[in-house]
């Protein structure tokens, strides 16, 4: 790996290293020489690298999120912007309160469906490249408040999500691990061909169906291009 | 319909439990339900008021107003110099269904052999009409002392749901009444702005009503348990064997 | 700010303000129509948050609700289980052992602590400070935290009281390691109010912007600090007597003029007297359980009968009305939030004012999202 990598880059095990080495299996990036070949010359004091990467290593060490809280997990998102956890160490401490200027979207929170159309549109008038992280059991699958007649179970119905980070509500630290996750992602994302990141396929959707208040429910309930519910496993071990 | 005041005016305290919220609690306080009683039926002969008693342990007993005389009684409790309930803390509603009451009777029938008497138990059935309930819960900053009670009570569930709003005499009701139309569905007459408050506008149902049913999105349940589980359970695929 | 819908009536424009605003603490709503710069309608939408707290809590035990209660008002957790363990000790007739009252004083008074000062960090956000108070508030916040964390096992969630006692006994350490950071937050009040409480632009922005009357206060149910800043001498720990506050010895503070100044100055004093609160409980804290052994938490089955059981939360009086029918779950569970009421008095506060006062009236109220829409 490039020794642009910051030091701090999380679970940098031998065995991730295929999924965030930007060279991936289309090749590698810096022309045909080998990450060890790399990591030589780079002990020699010669640095090779590739747009893509530094393009990469850039855009993951800069995510401006959207200033967007719902509920209990937004107070520790705040916690992860102060002084003990401190997210600009990750070079995220920009939040913005436009949507228009933003890269991330912390869902952070019970999202209800009241809130649900909101936080499409708010999703649709962030520029690509977006990101999303679903913060704590609420917006994962509705979490504690799951059978409540106006909660969503879970954002991924209406928006496509990146990041799922665990937890009633999840630590500041865990917030930061899921955003030093995702700053992997970005770091893994290919600038062209067919393996191309997905803010630059050309068919690929940016914006999203925001749903209508209904008489009795969200119209629709969820996006079925989105969503698709597998069988569900306990009815798979009932059968079995 | 007047239903007797206890006559012992120390049984309320008697009942009241080990951790007292009131300190002001003395012989017969002049907020206790049967101490208004008299006072209001007093000043409102026309008026039906009821008193609903408690039997747990807070004993908090409270009173039945009849909707057409409702503000009246309620301004008249606001504005009284021994009373000055001039804080409304809470208001909320309750949705009481319909239920079947079973009362059982003991009845000693002879014998027609000649024995001693046999005590039959004899069982009637009767249906309770189902009713919405408001509940406002009353203090006085001013002379520190409360709660009163009120509660409110619509004819039926379904048509006859309107209310007086309290709003004009106490504001704090404002939105508690708003929330109470919005997830009981209860009419109140004269409130100045009856929108729904949480739920969006195109809704249609009570939610808070014991026979609302959610809408089931519960198709992917990976850990499904309790009623999630039934629910769940309606989006199992069909399969042959499959014990529901 | 979300998009606009501008509709001109004459020259007037209406603004939607929420739910996604970083001056809305959350996911409120303001539908503001302004005169230029004046406000001349706000009305506040509601909902956003609206997670079913009730409706679940009526289909579930008695003991399940208490983690909810956790989520109402997200910066208080403790105050939460408490007013909750109150009304079911009401309710079901419970008693509360002597140690166990001392630790829910301490805890209140804590979580106190917590809510103020993050209220007064939001405040000056809402001021236009850009965070950095609020990063002072944020440091103290988490000494606190960690004590609820290392007694609890959660940061925010608490989940630490019972009906009829609390759940874990504090070990002698962690007295100290509470008492300790109690007696050093003083200093860190006079740090904060030699930075913000004379700052000129703060009096400019504050003195006279919002004021409340007293009557109208009590008439539209505001609680708390915000009607205390109105003069009106009304605290519960004062009035009900709840807990063991009969026995430690502190004043209520009181303002006079009910604007955005004096609710500020309510919320520091109330900070230095739960200090004091707090200093006399860690010296008396009696030994002995921390639970009453008649207390049945899991099947708890109290009588038919209803209970509403009220006390003084940093925000307000925070109640919660409860009918039993007998069975496992409760007929009816009913929170009167304080959020929600002390917001009757919006609109009043904010007309001839501008949008900008509006966001220093709101911060001033104090709000949490969880506790307005439950």
């Amino acid at each position: 790996m490039s020794n642009l990598t910051p030091p701090f880059s999380p679970g940098a095990s031998p065995q991730d290293e295929p999924r965030r080495s930007p060279a991936g299996e289309g090749g590698p990036a810096a022309g045909n020489i080998s990450d060890s070949e790399r990591e030589d010359l780079r002990q020699h004091g010669i640095l090779l690298t590739s747009l893509e990467e530094l393009y990469g290593w850039g855009r993951s060490n800069s995510i401006w999120p959207l200033q967007f809280g719902l509920a209990c997990c937004a107070i520790e998102m705040i916690a992860a912007a102060t002084a003990r956890f401190d997210i600009a160490r990750f070079g995220a401490e920009i939040f913005r309160p436009s949507p228009r200027q933003a890269d991330l979207m912390i869902v952070s929170g019970t999202v209800t469906k009241k809130m649900a159309p909101l936080v499409v549109r708010l999703w649709n008038q962030m520029p690509e490249p977006k990101y999303c992280i679903a913060m704590g059991a609420c917006a994962i699958s509705g979490g504690p408040f799951k059978q409540g007649y106006n909660v969503l179970k879970g954002i991924d119905r209406l928006i496509p999500v990146d990041i799922y980070i665990p937890g009633c509500p999840p630590r500041p630290e865990a917030l930061l691990h899921g955003l030093t996750e995702l700053q992997a992602k970005i770091r893994a994302e290919h600038v062209s061909g067919p393996q191309a990141a997905r803010h630059l396929q050309a068919d690929s959707a940016s914006e999203f169906p925001i749903p209508d208040y209904g008489a009795h429910d969200l119209e629709p309930p969820h996006n079925p291009d989105l969503f698709k519910p597998p069988a569900s496993p306990r009815a798979e071990g009932l059968k079995n | 319909m007047i239903v007797p005041a206890s006559p012992d005016p120390a049984k309320p305290d008697l009942s009241t439990p080990p951790v007292a919220e009131n300190s002001l609690a003395s012989a017969l306080p002049p907020f206790s339900p049967s101490a208004i009683l008299p006072r209001l039926l007093a000043r409102f002969p026309a008026a039906t008021i009821e008193l609903v008693p408690n039997p747990g342990p807070a004993a908090e007993h409270s009173l039945l107003l009849d909707a057409a005389h409702a503000r009246e009684i309620a301004t008249f409790l606001r504005d009284d110099d021994m009373l000055r309930l001039d804080y409304c803390s809470n208001a909320t509603g309750i949705d009481w269904p319909e239920k079947e009451i079973v009362d059982t009777v003991k009845k000693s029938v002879p014998d027609p052999a000649g024995g001693p008497d046999k005590v039959v138990e004899e069982k009637t059935k009767r249906i309770q009409p189902g009713y919405l309930e408001t509940v406002y819960h009353l203090y006085s900053m001013a002379r520190k002392h409360g709660p009163v009670i009120l509660r409110l009570r619509t004819e039926n569930r379904n048509d006859r749901i309107f209310l007086p709003s309290l709003t004009p005499v106490w504001k704090s009701c404002d939105f508690q009444e708003r929330e109470i139309f919005d997830l009981y569905g209860i009419v109140f007459l004269g409130h100045p702005d009856l929108r729904r408050l949480l739920m969006w506008d195109g809704f249609k149902d009570h939610p808070m009503r014991r026979d609302y049913v959610a809408p089931d999105d519960f198709e992917w349940e990976p850990t499904p348990h309790g009623s999630v589980l039934d629910r769940a359970k309606g989006h199992y695929p069909k399969t042959e064997g499959l014990n529901s | 700010m979300r998009a606009v819908h501008d509709e001109f009536h004459g020259d007037l424009l209406e603004v939607s303000m929420g739910p996604q605003h970083p001056s809305t603490h959350g996911v409120f709503r303001m539908v503001v129509t302004l005169d230029g710069e004046q406000i001349v309608k706000l009305k506040p939408v509601f909902g956003y948050l609206h997670r079913n707290h009730e409706k679940i809590a009526e289909s579930t035990s008695y003991l399940s609700s208490m983690p909810y209660t956790d989520r109402l008002d997200y910066l208080c957790s403790m105050s939460n289980n408490w007013a909750y363990a109150l009304a079911v000790e009401k309710l079901g007739g419970l008693t509360v052992p002597d140690r166990a009252q001392y630790l829910r004083v301490i805890m209140a008074e804590l979580t106190r602590l917590v809510n103020h000062s993050c209220l007064v960090g939001f405040l000056f956000n809402d001021l236009g400070t850009s965070f950095t108070p609020l990063l002072y508030a944020f440091r103290e916040r988490e000494k606190i935290l960690d004590l609820f964390e290392s007694l609890s096992g959660s940061r925010m969630m608490c989940n630490y009281q019972r009906f009829g006692g609390c759940r874990v006994d504090p070990p002698p350490a962690w007295l100290a390691a509470a008492s300790a950071l109690v007696d050093n937050f003083p200093r860190f009040l006079d740090e904060y109010e030699t930075m913000l409480t004379g700052n000129e632009i703060m009096l400019a922005r504050t003195q006279g912007i919002g004021p409340m009357g007293a009557a109208q206060a009590i008439n539209a149910g505001i609680t708390g600090p915000c009607l205390r800043a109105t003069g009106v001498d009304y605290d519960l720990r004062k009035v009900d007597a709840y807990g063991f506050y009969p026995r430690f010895n502190f004043r209520v503070p009181l303002g006079a003029h009910g604007d955005t100044y004096d609710r500020y100055m309510m919320r520091i004093l109330e900070m230095r007297e739960s200090v004091k609160i707090l200093q006399q409980a860690f010296r008396e804290l009696p030994a002995g359980p921390i639970m009453d052994p008649k207390a049945k938490l899991r099947g708890f089955r109290p009588k038919v009968g209803e209970a509403y059981g009220r006390l003084e939360g940093p925000k307000g009086e925070l109640g919660f009305y409860l009918i039993s029918d007998g069975s496992t779950n409760p007929w009816r569970y009913r929170v009167r939030p304080p959020s929600l009421i002390n917001l009757t008095l919006l609109e009043e506060l904010c007309l001839g004012r501008t949008i900008a006062d509006a966001v220093v009236i709101l911060g001033s109220i104090d709000i949490v999202l969880g506790e307005v829409d439950r």
